[in-house]
């Protein structure tokens, strides 16, 4: 019975972190300015193409990933200084920018690098609970997962830069007549954003073929859960990828990968009808 | 009727304009004449997608609903032109698949139109559901590879494509190369002209009046939902008639022509040109089409990375786009012409009144 259990935890925990690593990058960037980062998925496909450069090179694994992390969170500056910053009071074209971003990059590492890299194998390990085996490396994804909410939870709620950003987050021009430098604050949230993303990239490029447009994979899932949770990430991320993942777990298991995800865009948009502004909306009524 | 042709929601107006438009109109027509028939084969090729950049304009420009999901429609309507023309068989059932098809893909933009005007989203959101709608799609057609995967005798084949349906047929003649030509520069004219009239009436004002201020249009009586909607409907349709007149093109449609590249096309069409003119939408996606169409020969990444390059551009250096702009800068300076001539006369008018008093 017990196993059983487990068993619905692990499909559970699979789905959940790979809802909350691809979305939180995208939930930060979008709560702090309001922008939806279009070359999302392309920073996630830098954080698993330098992993596996570094691991190919005799790297470690982990340390490979985590300094795929920091190129993706630093390239990520580098664009929000020259592209994104332009853009602040215009949401929408800043979509369209990164969007042209995102064909740019994916094309050009098509004509460049070509479709496929040789990958690295998923690290061995597993473990059995009654009659089933499981992953390690799944759970350790989950564990990740939650190391990410608790992280962003550590950063944005106890340090002095949390402060000042969900100030920024609240109302920008306030926080700037107080002294806030909002500029810098974009620029480091945006950062971390691709940092999440290029981890998000970095933690699964050991699970899946590297091609190009491997961002794609990742893109549905991390949009509607940004969408479902509303402008509010602190609240609204990780509810949105809980329910996400229950009702794509329960699909899954019962009628496979393709309805699960069709099953989960109907949800979105049923629930969108529901509560336009997502499930932080309802949370933050809540809590007042 | 004639006079919603030159309303104040389209630019181009007067004898000028629709001199010029016959002489384009003109120079189309009879190029089939000159050109060999490989080449008008190729020309209505690159034709077939004005309808969905048209849309998209009508959708984006004038109501301001920026659809990331228009290959959505292209793709509904495309396959199902296929399963249709299989199922009903070839000859003049084509004609009608090609209508049913787009009827289709009309009905399945209503039905999603209604989830998200009615449950109030708007802006980014409304582009972000669009595009996962697209991506779904692509990613469920790539599976559908397995024999098990099919409708009556259409296979939909998953990333090798769905082949084997007719082209556009009546009776036993074939609409292919330069009758498939006239066919769609019949299409685009009167879509063209049904446009400028939808948003010049009464019915383009409250449209447009939504763009600008959804609670003002509301306050001022008009339900902006149902606008909206039918804004949504029209301007999918337009992108579902382009899918079914490029499956019965080339007899061929794969999940690639839903995916993320090609969803970013129409955009890239529209904001290039200018999204809130039809003509200036017509005209650079023409332009974009035939330099797309000349370079994919070279190589489609190429081109895909040029398409990043010009939206990247547009939105930086001139977000209004770069055909409107440009049209905008030479009606200037011609209307600064006229104005130079007058103005010597004025300042003698002027002069002499002053002496009178």
């Amino acid at each position: 019975m017990s196993a059983e259990l487990f068993s619905v935890f692990y499909q559970f925990a699979d789905v959940f972190a790979f809802l909350i690593l691809s979305a939180a990058g995208l939930a930060i960037v979008f709560g702090m300015m309001g922008v939806i980062n279009m070359a999302h998925g392309e920073f996630i496909m830098c954080g698993a193409y330098v992993t596996v450069g570094l691991v190919n090179l005799g790297v470690p694994l982990p340390i490979a990933q985590i300094l795929a992390a920091l190129t993706a969170g630093i390239i990520g500056m580098i664009v929000e200084l020259l592209i994104v910053r332009r853009f602040y009071k215009r949401p929408l074209d800043s979509l369209l920018a990164t969007w042209g971003l995102s064909l740019i990059v994916t094309q050009s590492m098509l004509l460049i690098i070509g479709s496929a890299v040789r990958g690295i194998g998923t690290p061995e390990g597993s473990f059995a609970i009654g009659g089933y085996t499981f992953s390690t490396y799944r759970l350790v994804l989950f564990v990740c997962a939650v190391a990410v909410l608790g992280g962003l939870y550590i950063i944005f709620m106890k340090t002095r830069f949390g402060v000042i950003a969900r100030a920024t987050m609240q109302n920008a021009a306030m926080a700037k007549a107080l002294g806030a430098r909002t500029g810098r604050i974009y620029s480091i949230s945006f950062g971390i954003g691709t940092a999440l993303a290029g981890l998000c990239g970095a933690l699964y490029a050991p699970t899946m073929t590297l091609i190009p447009t491997m961002g794609a994979t990742f893109v549905v899932e991390s949009f509607v859960t940004v969408v479902i949770g509303g402008a509010n990430v602190l609240l609204g991320t990780a509810p949105a990828a809980v329910f996400l993942a229950m009702i794509r777990m329960a699909l899954n298991a019962s009628y496979g990968q393709i309805i699960g995800q069709i099953g989960m865009l109907f949800a979105v948009i049923l629930i969108i009808r529901v509560l336009p502004e997502g499930l932080s909306s309802v949370l933050v009524r809540r809590g007042r | 009727m004639l006079k919603l042709l030159d309303g104040p929601q389209t630019l181009g107006r007067g004898k000028i304009f629709w001199s010029c438009f016959l002489a384009v109109l003109a120079g189309a027509l009879i190029y089939p004449l000159f050109a060999d028939s490989y080449d008008v084969g190729n020309f209505a090729y690159f034709l077939i997608w004005i309808f969905m950049a048209l849309g998209l304009c009508l959708m984006w420009g004038y109501g301001g609903m920026l659809s990331f999901g228009q290959t959505f429609f292209f793709g509904i309507a495309g396959y199902g032109y296929g399963v249709l023309a299989i199922n009903m068989g070839g000859g003049t059932a084509t004609i009608a698949a090609l209508v049913l098809s787009v009827v289709i893909a009309m009905i399945a933009a209503g039905i999603l139109g209604y989830f998200m005007i009615w449950g109030g989203i708007s802006g980014i959101f409304f582009g972000i559901v669009t595009l996962s709608a697209t991506l779904v799609l692509a990613f469920f057609l790539g599976q559908t590879a397995g024999p098990e995967w099919h409708i009556g005798p259409a296979r939909l084949n998953g990333f090798n494509g769905m082949k084997g349906m007719d082209p556009l047929t009546v009776g036993d003649f074939d609409i292919e190369g330069s009758a498939l030509y006239y066919l769609m520069i019949a299409l685009i004219v009167i879509v063209y002209v049904a446009l400028r009239m939808l948003v010049n009436s009464s019915v383009g004002n409250v449209i447009v009046a939504t763009r600008e201020n959804p609670q003002r249009a509301e306050m001022l009586g008009y339900d902006v939902r149902k606008y909206q909607l039918l804004t949504f409907v029209i301007g999918s349709g337009l992108a579902g008639l382009s899918g079914a007149l490029y499956t019965s093109w080339g007899q061929f449609i794969t999940p690639s022509s839903i995916g993320l590249p090609a969803a970013a096309m129409p955009i890239v069409w529209v904001a290039f040109s200018g999204r809130n003119d039809l003509t200036a939408t017509l005209v650079g996606s023409f332009l974009l089409l035939f330099g797309f169409q000349t370079i994919t020969v070279y190589s489609q990444q190429a081109a895909l990375v040029l398409m990043g390059v010009l939206l990247l551009a547009t939105v930086m250096l001139a977000p209004q786009g770069f055909v409107l702009g440009i049209g905008k800068l030479v009606v200037d300076w011609w209307t600064r012409r006229g104005r130079r001539d007058e103005a010597p006369a004025l300042a003698d008018a002027s002069r002499l009144q002053s002496d009178e008093t």
